[in-house]
């Protein structure tokens, strides 16, 4: 059994390291200009020049795929911290005190989730302008309850334990016990949350950026790309093809990843 | 130095009274052993001293009296300065008394840096002392350990040596040695002896177990549904029981069968 969650896991590793090994590369270099339109080179098909070919600008589809891919998984990193250290703080704080903080905050907490995801981060992305930081603000604003409910519960079962009433005793300060002891050991539970929730980061980026409320051309990104390519699904079919098989990449990546960590892996 | 009058603990959510109006007197140096089953009240007697029980989910009535200033009446700013300083405890379950992700050493001189202004080499040579004292193996490597990589006897002699480093007045402890090996036990047993003779720490012990008590205690309380049945000096009254419940108590420690 630990050997098989040690194989996944490794295979997670393989396939996030591999990916995140290009998206590192292609922010610093990507054999064409993402965004350079050439006349020249419209519709040309996959060849040793153009390894995906190029899209209807003529722009080269793999340095695309390769920046697309860079924007949608920053989104969906820094969504998931978001989420993640607030949901450290309100969670803390709620198992920590119970009574009226924890009343407040988790009523607030289940206001939030009591909204379609999707329809919540439309109305926010309504809200405020679009773009790549608003989604990633939207997106992070979904990803709190889930982390604040966890950490809530943990923090709740660690409070009893007697190494938190040992340093209660010693006359640790309150904060000091909650950040100091007993969140480092909440991390680990959180872990398999992290992946579960990067991976609906990812796809909640590209249905956002595929209905156009997403990154704003011409900016690529894999959901906006997708939009694009579905046009083109019967002329150039390696075009939503490449797209797609980067978002399953990346998606399977961590969920194997997750699962190897302990968690279910299910989105 | 801890006197307790007539202390009263009632719990809110079932309306019942776990501790009835118990009372008693610890000097400083003085081991006692408080005696009694599950559900007497012991455990939450102690609670009660070390502050540990949550305000908001008891009543409680009577005096805590540590050194002539009543608990009950204290702040909590100001119990945690007396609790660190005065008063250690030393838990059953040495599995979970430790953080599992902070140095072994660094737990141990927690204390010191909460209560006093030592820089991290003075702390650190105050703890090490501690982990001598304590019997704990190469202070130095043992340290740098977490305690997962302690035996169950060397996480309670750490969590001895993090109650002791700052000589507290008073060391309670509760079921210390109920999840050790019975070697482990007298080891422990006798390392709390020793401390209390040498540094003059009185020690307040919590226990189901009258032999664990008669070993370590010269006084024992006996606890019975919330109230204390019978105090006095252990030999007393283990010569002469007096309370038919404490009777029946020393009448079931578990003699050796007689060969056929």
């Amino acid at each position: 059994m630990i050997d098989k969650k040690n194989k996944t896991f490794r295979a997670g590793l393989i396939i996030t390291g591999i990916m995140l090994l290009i998206i590192i590369i292609g922010a610093f270099w990507t054999p064409y200009d993402p965004n350079a339109m050439n006349g020249a080179a419209k519709w040309a098909k996959p060849s040793f020049e153009h390894l995906l070919g190029a899209d209807n600008f003529g722009r080269d589809i793999f340095s695309r795929l390769v920046e697309g891919a860079g924007a949608t998984f920053f989104i969906a990193a820094a969504s998931v911290a978001i989420g993640l250290v607030i949901g450290l703080v309100i969670g803390g704080l709620t198992g920590w005190f119970g009574g009226w903080i924890d009343e407040v905050l988790m009523r607030i907490i289940d206001s939030i989730t009591a909204f379609p995801s999707i329809l919540l981060a439309l109305v926010l992305i309504a809200i405020l302008p679009s773009g790549k930081y608003n989604i990633i603000l939207a997106l992070g604003l979904l990803f709190i309850p889930s982390f604040a409910r966890i950490v809530r519960m943990e923090v709740a079962k660690q409070k009893n334990l007697d190494y938190v009433r040992n340093a209660k005793l010693m006359g640790v300060s309150d904060m000091r016990i909650l950040f100091v002891h007993i969140l480092p050991n909440v991390v680990p539970v959180l872990l398999s949350t992290v992946a579960i929730g990067f991976n609906n980061a990812v796809l909640s980026e590209a249905s956002m950026s595929y209905l156009g409320v997403g990154v704003q051309p011409p900016d690529p990104s894999l959901g906006r790309m997708l939009s694009e390519a579905q046009n083109y699904l019967l002329s150039a079919p390696w075009y939503a093809l490449s797209v797609g098989i980067a978002i399953i990449l990346l998606i399977l990546g961590f969920g194997l990843l997750s699962e190897g960590l302990g968690g279910d892996g299910n989105a | 130095m801890l006197n307790i009058r007539n202390l009263r603990v009632k719990f809110h959510s079932t309306g019942k009274e776990a501790v009835k109006g118990i009372s008693f007197d610890i000097l400083p140096g003085e081991r006692w052993g408080l005696v009694g089953e599950s559900g007497s009240g012991k455990s939450v007697t102690a609670m009660a001293i070390t502050g540990l029980i949550e305000r908001s989910l008891v009543e409680m009535k009577g005096q805590v009296l540590f050194d002539g200033k009543d608990f009950l009446q204290c702040t909590r700013s100001q119990l945690r300065n007396i609790h660190g300083k005065d008063i250690g405890m030393v838990f059953q379950e040495p599995m979970t008394s430790l953080n599992p992700l902070m140095k072994v050493g660094k737990q141990i001189e927690e204390t010191l840096k909460i209560h006093t202004d030592m820089s991290p080499e003075e702390r650190k040579k105050l703890a090490l002392e501690a982990m001598e004292q304590v019997g704990l193996p190469d202070p130095e490597t043992t340290y740098n350990k977490y305690p997962h990589q302690l035996s169950g006897g060397q996480r309670q002699r750490a969590i001895i040596a993090s109650a002791m480093i700052i000589r507290p007045k008073l060391l309670v402890c509760d079921e210390p040695t109920t999840a050790l090996d019975v070697t482990v036990q007298k080891q422990i047993l006798e390392l709390l002896y020793d401390l209390s003779e040498k540094y003059g720490v009185a020690i307040l012990l919590i226990s189901h177990d009258l032999t664990v008590v008669r070993n370590l205690c010269e006084n024992v309380a006996v606890m019975y549904k919330g109230e204390i049945v019978e105090q006095g000096s252990t030999e007393e009254i283990f010569r002469n029981p007096k309370d038919e419940y404490t009777q029946r108590l020393i009448a079931a420690i578990p003699k050796r069968k007689r060969h056929e």
